[in-house]
């Protein structure tokens, strides 16, 4: 077995070929690892929320109604893709692949991120016309206040992607950008994880139980 | 009014100042109220119109606002805190004389009441604690555990700005609009928007956020500096026992502060956007809100007083001249506290409806906790135990914490069994006791550190006379004070309440106001203290930055420490690492080789999100839109903007270096060492003589 290199963190490591940026991103990796473990709580604590108010419909449309499945599915379909290309422009930073394969799966990620809001707000806008309002019951407050916290969580995933497609344009590929795009990945598959959650406690769960 | 159509000024309207109630109504209440605003005017007028005469604009914005230098944060951490322990302190007096002038209504109206216990509480907790001991941890961490600077300087300063901004948001309360009366803990469905329309848990609702997500950014700060940047051979079971209290608040910190941040902002979610969380209504549950209140609420007492336990086993240690008793069983009970703080929130809603089995074991987890703080009181008793003990300030107000925290700490330990706590809950009882556990135990343990570490951090000494001024006054004020709440609680007088009526109360009435007159002196003899000692500066001056035989790395190097610490990183070799040093004659070693230094460039970045946040915050209670969303994508332009920055480091050269240092180690070397005899005299420069024999 290969020996640890000094310097490592938890996920995808730049690695040798990349060692004054691998040493760099050390320290600020594991601070992103834990405030991804605090964020991490504010989501559990929105999940416990949901599940303590899935009866809590007082009369008002219920999981029955207005879960539209097929859209659940091909979000989840766009979302676990884009976490398998995200994985796929790291291998490329990290194997040295031309820059143009780094962008290019990048890009991708970015368009199958939009595409997640794009359909997720189209469900949220098909809820509302059948009366799934948060205004409506606590039920809904639950969903409304842990579905789109995950959809802001994508949507400032997505503003962190162009904001560092300029600067890979403005400064090239400095160990700094580097440093930023190893975040980045790690912060998108967190994406998916809380995303894994959201279908099974909050679609699959509601359906079950609601 | 709808939240939807309302003007360019939002809600906010002429009759929102106070002077507008004056004018209406001239009572004791308003003239209260009005005399409040103008202290905050005056002082803003004040400390503007002094800056400008004395020109300090510039270096203000230099050397401070701008700075990324941990310790200066630090400073402005206390600074800030010690300005808003004056205001919580002087609430604290008002309350107590308003309980003191009945039987009967008193003098306040009862919203004013209302309203001063809610920012006493939220003052003392989020703007004075919390502040004050990242404060320290923020000039102290780095110092010992031999680091040049926290691991991410930008965001401590951010997180600096955050705190700030949210704590003048009570300031504006007072001069715009009216602050919550719901308590610390803003409890609804009462806070809710169907109860309470105003302005005022709005003010609260935000400042709790910012200053959370402040507090978060910082707590992440110091888990990380800790865990990633200690010096070599700087091992877990070597760190002084204070940075072990800091890592475990900060592990506290990155786990609580999120329940809080989740209640605060479904509670706007409800107010703002008329959602159903917390409501009567619609299947609302305001259950859910007290378990993540208290989910938070628990570990924040232990994430203050955790880093207060660090000091004082700093002070014993240094004030016995021993080495601290039991360091394994004390790191053991940090962790063992840290992680029951977690199971134990409950016990703060026992009345709340549960089965008397989860109030049972909730109650037992509580009474746990007691044996980990148990073990600690033992440690620091076998500490001075047979030491050569100096009664400094520092140690004067350890001593204070060690006799009344062990009562605040087994008046806990009744308060924990249900049934006992279904008699005095909501009572003074409640009340005596929390303050026993938080005066003697964090604000003692904090101003011990400010008293230990000052020198550290300016060059010179505290006056010793106002110390112990300032250590009496405390003591006896807290006695008179909070022992007889004790009392009337168990005689049945409920928390909070603004008028009674049973004459029996009377003279535990009286004396707490006694009491509260004392602890307002206590809090006066320490900014005497301040003048006495920068108006003597030259007589207590220890540049060479030892004086007090101290046992950590912070005391192996110069008083104010240089903006990179440590000339040469140290080579850690033993646990107080700088006390085993100096016994084997080894301390203020030459350097052969110096390098060039990397430190963090000054940013306005965290100035910046302070003000932003501000107008943002005030935006959003008075429901100016248009500002709250201006102010919004301001800050994420500011973020975005910041990060197109990257020469974030200068370079301070090695010569440089090298003639600082080498001109310090001449003063050390040609100083003439002082013993502790003569600790406190002018002879004392900084740099001791052992006068006893370690014992070990």
């Amino acid at each position: 077995m290969k020996r640890a290199p000094r310097h490592s963190y938890p996920g995808i490591n730049l690695g040798e070929d990349h060692a004054s940026a691998h040493k760099a991103t050390e320290v600020v990796t594991f601070g992103f690892w834990v405030f991804l473990m605090s964020d991490l709580v504010y989501f559990g604590l929105m999940f416990a929320i949901y599940i303590t108010m899935i009866d809590a419909q007082a009369g008002g449309p219920g999981p029955h109604e207005l879960f539209d499945l097929k859209s659940i599915f091909a979000q989840t379909l766009i979302l676990l893709t884009s976490s398998l290309t995200v994985g796929l422009a790291m291998l490329a930073l990290k194997y040295n692949l031309p820059r143009a394969r780094v962008v290019f799966w990048f890009g991708v990620t970015l368009a199958l991120g939009l595409s997640f809001l794009a359909l997720e707000i189209r469900d949220f806008m098909n809820m509302a016309e059948q009366g799934g309002v948060p205004q409506r019951s606590g039920f809904l407050s639950a969903f409304y206040g842990l579905v789109p916290l995950h959809g802001l969580h994508v949507a400032s995933g997505c503003l962190w992607l162009i904001v560092l497609g300029i600067q890979l344009k403005v400064f090239g590929l400095t160990d700094l950008l580097m440093s930023r795009m190893v975040r980045l990945a790690l912060f998108w598959h967190f994406l998916d994880l809380i995303w894994i959650g959201i279908i099974t406690i909050v679609y699959f769960g509601g359906l079950a139980y609601g | 009014m709808n939240s939807s159509d309302t003007g360019f000024f939002g809600r906010l309207t002429w009759d929102a100042f106070p002077i507008a109630g004056l004018i209406q109504n001239p009572s004791a209440n308003e003239i209260i109220a009005n005399a409040a605003a103008a202290i905050v005017i005056i002082g803003v007028v004040a400390v503007v119109g002094l800056l400008t005469w004395f020109r300090l604009w510039g270096p203000l914005w230099r050397d401070w606002l701008t700075s990324a230098d941990h310790k200066k944060i630090g400073i402005m951490y206390i600074v800030f805190a010690i300005v808003m322990l004056a205001r919580g302190v002087l609430e604290g007096v008002v309350m107590r004389a308003q309980q003191a002038a009945g039987p009967g209504d008193g003098f306040l109206a009862p919203e004013h009441f209302a309203e001063l216990f809610s920012t006493h509480g939220t003052i003392m907790i989020f703007f004075v604690a919390v502040p004050f001991v990242f404060g320290l941890a923020n000039f102290l961490v780095p110092l010992m555990i031999g680091a040049r600077d926290v691991a991410f300087p930008v965001m401590n300063q951010i997180g600096l700005g955050l705190t700030v901004s949210a704590g003048m948001m009570l300031m504006v309360s007072l001069v715009v609009g009216e602050f919550s009366t719901g308590g610390w803990t803003a409890y609804p469905p009462y806070t809710g928007a169907a109860f309470n329309p105003g302005v005022g848990p709005d003010y609260w609702i935000w400042a709790i956020v910012v200053s959370g997500v402040g507090t978060t950014l910082t707590g992440i700060n110091f888990a990380v500096t800790i865990y990633k940047l200690r010096a070599p051979g700087m091992k877990f079971m070597r760190l002084p026992m204070y940075c072990w209290t800091i890592i475990c608040s900060s592990i506290l910190i990155v786990f609580a502060m999120p329940p809080l941040g989740v209640a605060a902002l479904l509670l706007a979610a409800d107010r703002y956007l008329d959602f159903h969380f917390f409501t009567n209504d619609l299947g609302g549950n305001m259950m859910n809100y007290a378990n993540l209140f208290w989910l938070f609420g628990h570990p924040e007492v232990y994430l203050l007083v955790l880093p207060a336990y660090g000091i004082y086993s700093e002070v014993f240690a240094t004030f016995s001249a021993k080495r601290l008793y039991g360091y394994n069983s004390l790191v053991i009970a940090t962790m063992s506290i840290a992680i029951m703080s977690f199971t134990v929130w409950l016990h703060h809603f026992f009345t709340m409806g549960q089965s008397a089995l989860i109030n049972a074991v909730f109650g037992i987890a509580t009474m746990l906790i007691a044996i980990p703080t148990g073990v600690k009181v033992y440690d620091w008793m076998a500490t001075l135990y047979r030491g050569r003990i100096r009664f400094s300030v520092p140690m004067l107000y350890s001593l204070s914490f060690l006799m009344l925290f062990v009562i605040g700490g087994l008046s806990g330990v009744v308060l924990a069994n249900p049934t006992v706590d279904y008699q005095v809950h909501n009572t003074l009882f409640l009340v005596a006791h929390f303050h026993n556990v938080l005066l003697p135990g964090v604000l003692f343990g904090l101003l011990a550190a400010y008293n230990y570490w000052f020198p550290k951090a300016f060059g010179f000494r505290l006056n010793e006379f106002w110390g112990r001024v300032s250590v009496f006054c405390w003591t006896v004020g807290f006695l008179l004070t909070f022992m007889p709440l004790y009392f009337v609680g168990l005689m049945g007088m409920p928390r909070r309440s603004f008028s009674w009526e049973d004459p029996s109360f009377h003279p535990y009435m009286i004396t707490a106001v006694i009491g509260a007159l004392v602890i307002t002196c206590g809090l006066f003899s320490i900014l005497i203290q301040l003048w006495v000692s920068i108006r003597d500066r030259d007589k207590s001056c220890a540049p060479i930055g030892d004086p007090w035989d101290g046992r950590t790395l912070e005391w192996s190097i110069p008083s104010p420490p240089p903006p990179y610490n440590f000339a040469i990183i140290p080579i850690v070799t033993d646990r107080d690492d700088f006390a085993a040093t100096k016994e084997r004659g080894a301390a203020y070693p030459t350097p052969e080789v110096y390098e060039d230094i990397e430190m963090p460039r000054n940013t306005g970045i965290g100035f910046a999100f302070c003000v932003l946040s501000g107008v943002w915050m005030f935006a959003l209670v008075w429901w100016i839109w248009w500002l709250a969303a201006l102010m919004t994508i301001a800050m994420i332009l500011a973020f975005i903007i910041w990060s197109f920055d990257t020469s974030t480091e200068i370079i301070i050269p090695a010569e440089e270096v090298r003639k600082e240092h080498e001109a310090w180690l001449e003063l050390a070397h040609s100083t003439k060492a002082v013993d502790r005899d003569h600790e406190s005299t002018p002879e004392n420069l900084g740099l001791a003589r052992p006068d006893m024999e370690a014992v070990t």
